[in-house]
């Protein structure tokens, strides 16, 4: 949960998005690892789930991250060219794009879906993506999917009437 | 002699297609006519809902419902079948996934009555007259069911026991499933009425799939004239068979059309429009992000390709509402 700094209302009422962030095993879940023993801080808002390979990220992963509540959805995989599996980062590229195509068809704004190439050594630069990320899905807002129930409320007395 | 089983059949949003699926049973129909008695099928029998109210419940041995539930009517009519029936099939993509139906869930209401009785070009409705829930008229009072925002599966509104996919089913997977049903010879609940393996794996054309694919750009098939032994796929065109279940024997592309995945994913896969997007977008020949954007381009629809009959079954089922 974030640090609570201070006890205003306006830090309270301050939405903070949760993102899920799905890392490769080979070179961005090592950044993020620098990140924690070089004790850089970054907005905590990212829950990191570690995978072996960017390459091995199901777009179903990602739509169910956003169905289950995620306000965003980060991959974090090696550079082109750095894959462990010499090709699973560019298969992600190719998917991240047509799936964000999808999603902004379903009304998901581009920031809250974003793909960066961060290697082992790259601590900083995944602060910077991370605590950016996070400012511009705060700037959205919830994403709030859930499918409203609808109601027609006076059905039964309207069954009723006739 | 002991009663025969009873057998009802309904339509909710649909097109009419999966009453002639049955009717294509051709003289298999009357087998199955013979083994049952038919006690509810407004298409083509004269029973009202108050006959289905009056009878027992659990009485009704199976009931076939067909179409999504988008409307207060339609979701009545699931309940009560629910209520009477031992099983309820969902048969048919649209009670299944949802179906083209289902497509609505990236409009609104407004929009969708806007676009049928006003804008669309083959409307004539000079007073735009809009459907009502209630008028009167010459003194009566008059009512229509309420139309819901978003489409629903027949699943998402009540509990259901099998389904039969397809657009429409095949007779040969009616026959199989009513036979099944006669016997007692069924699968686990919850169960897909077809065979749990990838449309592919029954195309006359998979020899000819390369082990490794890669394209350079995808095609409609009104833009390619197309080979009809090779797999549609290696000629460019979107084939939904690696992301679509079996069991129709692969009829359009034995028409020399693209499977456009009717029957929905296999037991293995929770989103098909998910998985048939992973598939298409790793075949792309680019690592170059600026010409992968040019090449997935072309797929002008995403959501209207790759989710054609599975939007409101997907993982977020509609696009998304403005929160007020």
């Amino acid at each position: 949960m974030p640090e609570t700094t201070t006890g205003s209302a306006a830090a309270a009422e301050r939405f903070e998005p949760r993102i899920v962030a799905f890392f490769c095993n080979w070179c961005t879940y090592l950044a993020a690892d620098l990140a924690g023993t070089t004790r850089l801080k970054y907005a905590p808002n990212i829950r990191v789930v570690r995978v072996m390979c960017s390459g091995r990220i199901d777009p179903q992963f990602v739509l169910d991250a956003f169905a289950k509540g995620a306000d965003g959805v980060l991959i974090g995989g090696c550079h082109p060219g750095d894959c462990h599996y010499e090709s699973g980062n560019y298969k992600t590229l190719r998917r991240f794009q047509l799936l964000r195509r999808t999603l902004r068809a379903l009304g998901i704004e581009d920031d809250r879906f974003r793909l960066e190439w961060l290697s082992a050594s790259e601590a900083e630069p995944l602060k910077t993506v991370v605590n950016d990320m996070v400012e511009k899905v705060r700037a959205l807002g919830p994403l709030h999917l859930e499918v409203p129930a609808e109601a027609f409320a006076a059905e039964g007395e309207e069954v009723a009437a006739r | 002699m002991t009663a025969k089983p009873k057998i009802a059949f309904y339509w909710c949003a649909s097109c009419g297609g999966c009453e002639e699926a049955v009717v294509d049973l051709a003289e298999q129909v009357l087998d199955v006519v013979a083994a049952v008695d038919i006690v509810f099928w407004p298409c083509a029998m004269d029973f009202k809902r108050h006959d289905v109210e009056a009878m027992a419940d659990g009485s009704i041995a199976a009931t076939f419902v067909n179409g999504a539930v988008r409307t207060t009517e339609q979701e009545e009519m699931a309940h009560l079948l629910r209520r009477k029936s031992r099983v309820l099939v969902a048969f048919g993509a649209c009670s299944q996934l949802g179906g083209i139906p289902g497509l609505a869930n990236l409009s609104d209401t407004a929009s969708v009555l806007a676009t049928a009785y006003r804008t669309s070009p083959s409307t004539v409705n000079p007073d735009g007259v809009l459907p009502q829930r209630h008028t009167v008229d010459g003194g009566h009072a008059l009512g229509l069911p309420g139309l819901y925002e978003t489409v629903r599966t027949l699943d998402q509104v009540t509990d259901v026991d099998y389904y039969l996919p397809g657009c429409a089913p095949t007779p040969k997977l009616i026959a199989a499933a009513v036979q099944a049903l006669l016997t007692g010879a069924l699968p686990a609940k919850g169960s897909v009425l077809a065979p749990d393996i990838a449309l592919c794996d029954e195309c006359a054309r998979k020899a000819s799939k390369p082990d490794a694919l890669a394209l350079a750009a995808f095609k409609r098939p009104s833009e390619v004239v197309l080979n009809e032994e090779e797999c549609l796929l290696a000629q460019g065109v979107l084939c939904m068979g690696p992301a679509t279940r079996g069991g129709c024997e692969a009829a359009c592309v034995q028409g020399n059309m693209p499977c456009t995945g009717c029957s929905g994913p296999t037991s293995r896969v929770r989103d098909q429009g998910a998985k048939a997007l992973s598939g298409f977008a790793s075949l792309v020949a680019s690592n170059d992000a600026a010409e992968i954007e040019r090449i997935t381009g072309a797929i002008a629809d995403p959501v209207g390709t790759l989710y054609r009959y599975a939007l409101p079954a997907s993982l977020l089922r509609r696009r998304r509402v403005a929160v007020s």
